[in-house]
């Protein structure tokens, strides 16, 4: 198809499209309204499992099967990236790293600040019941943080902080456990991901019962997945060439 | 006023759609998509919206729980949207790595034969 003839067609497309969303959008309650009807739902359903993060408590209890879908797409990209990021047959992945020169002041930075972006990390995955949080955005904090190692130090020192094989293993773990947690609602007659935990009183840190869990879990699957996904990559990127002929 | 932040989500999906159609770059492609998906971010965050009303989270020490703030089910999907995404363009990402190794091009235009 030429070029012309694709935009062409593409015109025709959007411009269909545009109508039927705009006329779509005039229909919705206006903006900033207070029509919520799911929020007037959701909220005393999670103030009744004592979960003061209301959007936790959809993520990880009101909506876990959701989340669990959500989890297994994670999991299936991650693996997809990784088997299509392998060295090819003919490429190897010993391409000696060539030095580059990092400031003082960038190495300083990076390493102050490794702990307080792991430590902001696991803070935001076991707090998510009860602040803006949990386990998917702790799980991202924790797997980009420990990168400061490479911008701040070098990639060997990466490499050696963050075995693969642990983290591939990590990323099965969450998945598993948060499996595990539904399954253990199911035998107990809750349905599967059901909050059975005990609940404990609304605004304290173990509230909210398999929030907590499940967020921990997510936590888990996430930053191993990130992990994994930029390891391969940088790999690509620093690590895998052609077969150096001999 | 009442209907501008809707628009803004369907010019986000329609330019990011536009940006696919007319790339010349794989990797210009997948970005082009992550912002047709920011439509949808804008969308869902938009419908949740009231004006006055706080977030959704009641806090520690908690504060008094109200109905008075902005929808937390959109908030959740717009979660899993955006962790959707991008896991989706790293897989699309590697998929580019490939063809640019196996074609020697990420140019869609240049990508017509098929290779067995």
């Amino acid at each position: 198809m030429t070029r012309g003839l694709r935009l062409l067609l593409f015109a025709g497309g959007a411009a269909a499209t545009v109508v039927l969303l705009v006329f779509g959008v005039l229909g919705l309650p206006h903006f900033g309204s207070s029509f919520h009807p799911y929020r007037d739902h959701a909220v005393p359903a999670a103030v009744s499992h004592k979960t003061a993060n209301v959007v936790s408590s959809i993520n990880f209890d009101l909506r876990g099967l959701d989340t669990f879908g959500e989890e297994t797409i994670l999991l299936a990209s991650v693996v997809g990236a990784a088997v299509l990021l392998r060295p090819a047959e003919d490429e190897d992945e010993k391409r000696p790293l060539s030095g580059g020169r990092i400031l003082d002041s960038t190495r300083l930075v990076g390493y102050l600040l490794l702990p307080v972006t792991l430590l902001i990390g696991l803070d935001t995955v076991l707090h998510g019941a009860l602040t803006p949080g949990g386990g998917f955005q702790g799980g991202v904090v924790l797997g980009t943080g420990i990168h400061l190692l490479y911008v701040a130090g070098s990639y060997q020192a990466l490499e050696r902080a963050r075995p693969e094989d642990l983290f591939e293993y990590g990323e099965a773990l969450g998945t598993g456990a948060f499996a595990c947690v539904g399954i253990a609602g199911l035998l107990a007659g809750a349905g599967f991901l059901g909050n059975l935990l005990p609940q404990g009183a609304f605004g304290s840190l173990l509230s909210s019962g398999s929030v907590l869990l499940l967020s921990a879990a997510v936590g888990v699957e996430v930053a191993s997945g990130v992990v994994v996904l930029l390891a391969r990559f940088l790999d690509q990127a620093l690590r895998v060439g052609k077969d150096t002929p001999r | 006023m009442n209907v501008y932040p809707y628009l803004v989500a369907v010019f986000l999906l329609v330019i990011g759609a536009f940006g696919i159609a007319r790339s010349h770059n794989l990797i210009h492609a997948v970005g082009c998509l992550s912002v047709a998906q920011a439509g949808t971010y804008v969308l869902l965050l938009a419908v949740g919206y009231q004006h006055g009303a706080g977030a959704p989270v009641f806090g520690s020490p908690a504060s008094t729980p109200t109905r008075n703030v902005s929808d937390p089910f959109v908030q959740a999907m717009a979660l899993t949207d955006v962790v959707v995404s991008a896991t989706v363009t790293a897989l699309l990402l590697a998929l580019s790595v490939q063809i640019g190794k196996r074609h020697g091009t990420v140019d869609p235009d240049e990508l017509s034969a098929l290779q067995g």
